[in-house]
């Protein structure tokens, strides 16, 4: 595994050097020292666009530069991008279908120390339930700054999730690995459980199949760094071939990953599906290794679940 | 404006009542009284001011229009239908399942919708993107956009008004439909959000007041907007909600309620005495 780096730092990475490359727009939001869309305001600073700490009317603006034909982004923390701005990114952007990216950082409990009122745990709940919204979620930065080339060169709305905390390489020497939005890649093959995660607990997953693998249990590890469209056959296939599935993500178990990944089992692959990531619960105030510890996203947890998983089998 | 003008552009949004009228009736529902305050505006930039072609209603250079209050669908309708954008006979579909056009205005069903809206505040910022756009690369078009006077109590309104100024979108103009009725009563008693003109003179913006169904003013008004350079420009028109229908003028009653049969007829009556009023006029000036 290569050096740790923050899915957020590749995003603005991408953005300032595939600025060279492609014509768009970058809009925040009073955070682009955050949210690392600096890095493009800095190169390109007739392309960049403050709106101020004015969330809705950034989305909305977004959508109307869209209409004209221009490629944009418009970045701010997932709290309100996905939050806050809800109502406009459904109406001013899903609606009507814009070109718009949303680039949603300090996803998740990884933002750490500033608490419940800024960690998003709802966001990708929120953003799938959006007809036409593709919602990625990266493991670590190279998918991240492969997800943000993916994103310009494909029309439509989407939201791309990043996190504020240095996340482990898992894809970079990956044999064969490129990104593909929609298809689920699968990590490590295995025969007796599947672990399906996004994100930050990828490299999670993968900890957890070792710890398994040493109890002569076999995982599957399969990223899924788009929850939707989700990969529902790659899915419902390893399914089918383990017999049961855990999820995981440092985002609400309702209605997130681990929803998603129900809904399509149960039409598809109905075997038991236990959801790793953060219960019905607000976030709070820490350091990130301690509240991964608090909320179970660690590789423990999946590999506890993935025991009882397998012991749910029919 | 000569007289000629001014009778072809009163004909004109006589019309578009006609047309908002016959929509809301066979709906039998939707939002006549915020749509016939601004027929005369809509008249005036489809007719007069915008640079569109209704067989290529996304033409690259054209002039952009929004309805942030997008409630007042039917008179976006009946003017684009009025403009060739569609067929007038599909007017009376309003509504309805199957129709294109949807209850508020989506721009991927409606020739010449510009931007989808409905949900209030929306719209303005939109606008700001299509102004802001423009200015990236350097195209000439113009962006209008109408908000309601009850729409300026929503937040982001103002988050758009500073975005305009910030960014000297002088290539944006914003009508304020200053019709002073909203859904609950007057909205100087829901919930005040005078006085508009020196709101958005302290945010930046050039403001011009009008009387709404005056095409000469609006006329001067529009003119002065367009000449205006370094900040966007709010026109508050003071109109009459419901203008044109005797029963609907005034009348919170009439904001999202439509006619039966028999007032149905009132209406078209009420509409037909202007025409005939503008009949007598034309004659006049034809001697």
């Amino acid at each position: 595994m290569a050096d740790k780096k923050a899915t957020r730092e590749a995003y603005g990475a991408a953005l300032a050097e595939l600025g060279e490359k492609y014509d768009f727009l970058v809009l925040d939001a009073d955070l682009a020292a955050a949210t690392k869309t600096g890095m493009f305001k800095k190169k390109f600073p007739e392309r960049f666009f403050d709106c101020g700490i004015a969330e809705g009317n950034m989305m909305s603006v977004a959508a109307g530069i869209a209409t004209t034909g221009k490629l944009v982004f418009a970045s701010t923390f997932a709290m309100f991008a996905a939050g806050r701005a809800f109502e406009q990114v459904r109406n001013s952007i899903g609606y009507p279908h814009l070109n718009v990216k949303i680039g949603a950082t300090h996803a998740g409990i990884t933002v750490g120390e500033d608490g419940a009122t800024h960690q998003c745990n709802e966001d990708i709940a929120l953003m799938r339930t959006i007809p036409g919204m593709t919602v990625i979620c990266p493991a670590d930065a190279n998918e991240a700054y492969r997800a943000v080339e993916a994103a310009i060169l494909t029309e439509g709305p989407m939201y791309l999730r990043f996190g504020r905390y240095a996340v482990p390489d898992v894809t970079s020497d990956l044999p064969g690995y490129r990104f593909e939005i929609g298809k689920g890649v699968t990590l490590r093959e295995g025969k007796d459980v599947t672990i399906v995660a996004t994100g930050y607990p990828v490299h999670l997953a993968l900890a957890a199949a070792d710890i398994l693998a040493g109890e002569g249990i076999s995982a599957e590890v399969i990223n899924i760094h788009t929850v939707k469209p989700l990969d529902t056959e790659l899915i419902a296939a390893s399914a089918k071939k383990t017999g049961a599935v855990v999820t995981a993500e440092e985002h609400s178990v309702i209605g997130g990953l681990g929803g998603a990944v129900c809904e399509a089992l149960a039409a598809f692959c109905p075997v038991p599906v236990l959801r790793v990531g953060v219960q019905d619960m607000f976030g709070r105030s820490g350091k990130v290794p301690e509240l991964l510890e608090i909320y179970g996203i660690t590789a423990e947890n999946i590999a506890d679940n993935a025991r009882a998983a397998i012991k749910l089998k029919k | 404006m000569d007289k000629q003008n001014e009778l072809r552009l009163r004909r004109i949004a006589n019309s578009i009542r006609r047309g908002i009228v016959d929509e809301v009736h066979a709906a039998g529902c939707g939002h006549p009284g915020g749509s016939l305050s601004i027929a005369d505006i809509l008249a005036y930039l489809y007719f007069e001011k915008m640079n569109i072609d209704p067989k290529n209603p996304k033409m690259p250079g054209r002039d952009r229009f929004v309805l942030s209050k997008g409630h007042t669908a039917p008179g976006l309708y009946a003017t684009l239908a009025e403009r060739g954008f569609f067929p007038k006979e599909d007017l009376v579909t309003l509504r309805k399942t199957n129709s294109y056009l949807q209850g508020h205005p989506d721009m991927k069903s409606v020739p010449g919708v510009d931007m989808s809206t409905g949900s209030l505040g929306l719209g303005i910022s939109a606008a700001c993107g299509m102004a802001l756009s423009g200015k990236v690369s350097g195209d000439g078009y113009r962006v209008y956009t109408i908000i309601g006077d009850g729409e300026s109590e929503e937040g982001q309104v103002w988050e758009a008004a500073m975005f305009a100024a910030h960014y000297k979108l002088d290539n944006l103009c914003a009508v304020l439909d200053l019709n002073g009725l909203q859904i609950d009563g007057p909205i100087t008693e829901v919930m005040n959000p005078t006085p508009h003109d020196e709101k958005f003179l302290a945010f930046g913006w050039n403001v011009i007041t009008v009387p709404a169904h005056d095409f000469a003013a609006l006329e001067e008004a529009f003119s002065a907007a367009e000449k205006t350079k370094g900040k966007p420009t709010l026109i508050i028109a003071v109109s009459v909600k419901g203008k044109g229908v005797s029963y609907m003028e005034n009348s919170c009653e009439w904001h999202g309620k439509a006619p039966g049969d028999e007032l149905y007829s009132v209406a078209v009556a009420d509409l037909a005495e202007i025409d005939r009023q503008i009949d007598r006029e034309e004659a006049e000036v034809n001697g």
